[in-house]
């Protein structure tokens, strides 16, 4: 090891030892000091436009092509070139090895600071996080995006590239319910996924035989009709992930849809972790990178100048502007995260006594990163906010709480406010904001009329009168019936049963489905 | 365990090119709408260097279920002096800004960066030649020829010397052949040498490094490098575009402008279609003039009017340098529509003797006064003049025009690809 009274870097310029330099020092205090463990990390130093890219197809090294990959790129670049959106300067993925970009343009500080970051934060936080264990299959994520860039490309070959848009852009559109919420099944192999699918394809095209099609069919057997109850059992219903009920049941799907259906099904899957741990992921990265960068200049590793470079961007991350503040747009993860993660620090090291009342089980126990670590593998967002928001953090943030009821002629009412009555209410509320089972409309499949015209029948369950947005939810609506090929109604309704509105969707005649 | 450092940079394999392609190929109706509405409103010069041109969002975004409305409880950081139970008068909707959820939520349209290329294209993109290489098709393709690097084989003539002898040098290198100056100093030694033991030992030394440098050669038959050539196949479909323009003094300035914008236009769309065009440029007065094209365009000039002049020079100029056998010959014509009635018949005959028999197309835009419609304007003695000889079946196309917008519906509408029928009618 180096000695640690030496400068990793003076200035701004880096080089590639620079850069292994600064990696072996911060890994140095992630492992020795924070106790950090890590998948193996691959560092790629790219270009802004690369960065661009990655923005564009999701933040995956490897995607299949798509339009809309390139709609998002040249909306992207636009608002760059304007100004109006400086770039993020870390993306990682969470595959092992945990790739992390490095943007070419950013100096040895930023470098520094993205490394610490991605590589050790973001990183943690991927391999203990208790949803990505049981969700994401990091060994076998980038195998498998190889694998689905690749078959996308054989079917636009085999099939056109106009039919494999078509199946594709329907996916999409279902890809906010194309997700199992809640485990059941055995956790994802995505290896053996790949290999499933070669094996499926192989017998395909060894069992085919167009002799099949030539057989004539008797009329159909006019079985009694099954009674309701059974017949959704054996459809496996009602089945609020859209995509998986297409896949399995939709009646004139070829094959290769099928397979396409699945592999956006499993990159939805795969990013639905990230969505419900968005707070604690950049919480967790930033308390680390803080944690290290702090050692790196204590050590003696870091100039002042360029530490106090780092704490510039730090600020600008973890800046919160008030409600009535332009750029307001809601809580900003990173600074509410990172505010959480000091705060438990602070409970854990120095303790006051409201501290001592709300978190008896923490507060004064001395070991900080034993609780961070523990925190960081057994919550999401949601939990870890209704358990860990101190009224002190409350009174920080100077929360407060509005209910906007339409109902109400008057206006908004401020509901709770940062004091002794509306701490619980608000940590409530807030965490409530993070709730999955809030965050998207609960669209379920409640029936088939199997036996009249094969209609598909989905319901929408209406939570606090929020209804869907109609011109969005018939286009939806439309690539749900291309790929279901026949009819398809939604309903609206709340609670108490009372249809709110209903839409039906009819088949368009182009060949999604043949 | 070090970690892995992987320069990425080295590969721009920019994925997003084709993304983008796929994109713009989606988007193709909505940009190709913003690209004509945003060269109507610009220079044609600006126009052509692409840029950016707004798209409404909504023809290409992605519907997804979203939710709106509702009952809505929010947790907001910041309270200045709200107590519990307040009521807020709900903000106006035209003020507030909407919750930019989605990406371009709020936002109806959005700019789009075209490159040059793409832009010009896109505005091209149904745009072709009538009849080109009609007569041509049953010709012979001419072949070009082009350096491709280099061949183990070829005729001595092509046998590149830099090349051939690197080459032996850096075999003789690696091969270790021994350089004569060794050899030199050891016979110098053995000249010298009055010791017999020694000189066995030179002699054979020196006998070792002859049979070496024999057994490898200075320049060996594999060092030899020829220069190759490949033929590249040229297009046979070579056309030459003759631009006519009236310069007179009855042409006023928005006249000519129109006419410079619809040459222009026919200029950038030549130059990018075909490789092998040749363009003349031919301005008139009462005498015409070959000029170059900065001339063409913007030379002061001034006179009376004598079309036939133009013609002639036009008549001359394929007869002395574009053979019609070897030449597809198009031309275009713009004029206020002003001749001496005397010319007329000049005119006329240059016309349906030399230059219609000859030519494959013939466009003639009559450019007409500001604020004027064109279905108003009187036929003037050169439109009455060319709608005669229309209506006997020359193949020839006319426009009137009046805004520098209806210049690009002209330019599509004289070049679009019709079908043989039209083209027969027309």
């Amino acid at each position: 090891m180096t000695a640690t009274d030496q400068l990793l870097f003076e200035g701004a310029e880096w080089d590639f030892r620079t850069l292994q330099r600064i990696c072996g020092a911060c890994e140095q205090v992630a492992r020795d000091e924070l106790k950090l463990d890590v998948y193996p990390n691959q560092i790629e130093v790219i270009t802004a436009e690369q960065m661009l890219d990655a923005y564009s197809s999701v933040g995956m090294p490897l995607f299949y092509k798509h339009w809309s990959f390139g709609k998002h790129f040249a909306f992207q670049e636009a608002s760059y070139r304007k100004g109006l959106m400086g770039l993020a300067y870390e993306i990682v993925i969470n595959s092992s090895p945990c790739i992390s970009y490095l943007m070419e343009e950013n100096t040895a500080t930023m470098q520094t600071l993205v490394i610490a970051h991605a590589a050790f934060g973001h990183n943690h936080f991927f391999k203990n996080n208790y949803l990505f264990k049981q969700w994401t299959d990091a060994d076998g994520i980038l195998d498998y995006l190889e694998f689905a860039k690749r078959y996308v490309a054989h079917c636009e070959e085999r099939h056109g590239r106009l039919a494999v848009e078509h199946t594709l852009d329907a996916a999409h559109a279902l890809m906010s319910h194309g997700i199992d919420r809640y485990p059941g099944k055995k956790s994802l192999d995505l290896r053996a996924e790949e290999k499933r699918a070669g094996r499926r394809r192989a017998h395909e095209e060894a069992a085919f035989n167009d002799l099949w099609r030539t057989v004539p069919t008797g009329p159909a057997k006019s079985g009694a009709i099954l009674d309701v109850e059974r017949r959704r059992q054996m459809l496996g219903l009602p089945q609020e992930n859209l995509l998986y009920f297409l896949e399995k049941t939709a009646p004139r799907l070829r094959p290769w849809q099928r397979e396409l259906l699945r592999i956006v099904r499993h990159i939805a899957q795969y990013f639905y972790p990230q969505s419900q741990t968005k707070v604690m992921n950049e919480g967790t990265a930033t308390y680390v990178h803080y944690r290290i960068i702090n050692r790196l200049h204590q050590q003696g590793r870091l100039t002042d100048g360029n530490f106090l470079e780092f704490l510039q961007s730090h600020t600008n991350v973890v800046f919160q502007p008030e409600f009535d503040d332009r750029r307001y747009s809601g809580f900003n993860p990173y600074a509410l995260g990172f505010a959480m993660m000091q705060d438990i620090e602070r409970i854990v090291t120095n303790p006051e006594a409201e501290d001592r009342e709300w978190f008896p089980d923490i507060a004064g126990s001395g070991d900080t990163m034993g609780v961070l670590r523990d925190i960081w593998a057994n919550y999401r967002d949601e939990s870890f906010i209704s358990q860990f928001m101190s009224p002190r953090l409350i009174r920080h943030f100077r929360m407060f709480h509005l209910h906007d009821d339409p109902e109400e002629r008057a206006g908004i009412r401020v509901d709770a406010i940062h004091d002794e009555r509306g701490y619980r209410r608000l940590r409530r509320e807030l965490a409530r904001q993070y709730d999955v089972g809030f965050i998207d409309a609960n669209i379920e499949v409640v029936d088939v009329d199997l036996a009249g015209d094969r209609r598909l029948m989905l319901r929408h369950t209406v939570v606090k009168g929020a209804q869907l947005n109609e011109a969005d939810t018939k286009r939806v609506l439309q690539h749900l019936a291309d790929l279901w090929s026949y009819d398809v109604s939604l309903v609206e309704a709340d609670a108490a049963g009372t249809v709110l509105k209903e839409y039906v969707a009819h088949p368009r005649n182009i060949s999604v489905a043949a | 365990m070090a970690i892995h450092i992987v320069d990425r940079r080295l590969n721009p394999g920019s994925k997003s090119l084709e993304n983008r392609q796929r994109f713009l190929r989606r988007a193709k109706a909505l940009v190709q709408g913003a690209v004509k509405k945003s060269s109507q409103d610009r220079d044609i010069k600006d126009v052509l260097e692409g840029g950016e041109v707004s798209v409404p969002i909504d023809g290409m975004d992605e519907p997804r279920f979203r939710r709106e409305g509702g009952t809505r409880d929010m947790v907001l950081p910041g309270n200045k002096k709200f107590i519990e139970g307040d009521i807020l008068p709900r903000p106006n909707p035209s003020g507030g800004k909407g919750r930019g959820a989605g990406e371009g939520d709020s936002e109806d349209t959005f700019r789009f960066v075209l490159s040059r290329d793409e832009f010009v294209d896109l505005f091209l993109d149904d745009l072709e030649l009538p009849d080109l290489a009609k007569r041509k098709l049953a010709e012979v393709e001419s072949q070009g020829i082009r350096r491709a690097g280099y061949t183990t084989s070829g005729s001595p003539a092509n046998i590149s010397v830099s090349r051939t002898v690197s080459r032996a040098l850096a075999r003789r290198v690696a091969l270790r052949r021994p350089r004569p100056e060794v050899l030199a100093a050891l016979e110098a030694e053995l000249a010298d040498c009055r010791d017999e033991a020694r000189r066995a030992e030179l002699m054979a030394e020196i006998e070792a490094l002859k049979t070496k440098m024999r057994r490898i050669p200075f320049i060996d038959p594999i060092d030899i490098r020829y220069r190759r050539f490949e033929t590249v196949p040229k297009p046979v479909a070579q056309a030459v575009m003759f631009c006519l323009m009236d310069v007179s003094g009855s042409m006023t300035e928005h006249m000519k402008d129109l006419a410079k914008r619809f040459y222009m236009l026919l200029y950038v769309f030549l130059k990018r279609r075909y490789r092998h065009v040749e363009i003349v440029f031919i301005r008139h007065t009462d005498r015409a003039e070959e000029v170059d094209e900065q001339t063409f365009f913007y030379g002061p000039a001034s006179g009376g009017t004598l079309v036939s002049s133009a013609l002639q020079a036009m008549h001359d100029i394929v007869r002395s340098r574009f053979r019609p056998a070897d030449w597809n010959i198009y031309a275009a014509q713009a004029s206020d529509g002003d001749n001496s009635y005397a010319d007329g018949e000049v005119t006329s005959r240059l016309l349906t003797n030399n230059i219609l028999p000859v030519s494959q197309f013939f466009a003639y835009l009559e450019v007409g006064q500001e604020n004027g419609l064109s279905y108003e304007m009187p036929n003037s003695s050169l439109w009455t003049l060319y709608e005669g000889l229309r209506a006997n079946g020359a193949p020839l196309s006319m426009r009137k025009v009046n805004e520098r917008s209806e210049i690009f519906p002209v330019f599509h509408d004289l070049f679009q690809r019709r079908s043989q029928q039209e083209r027969s009618a027309s």
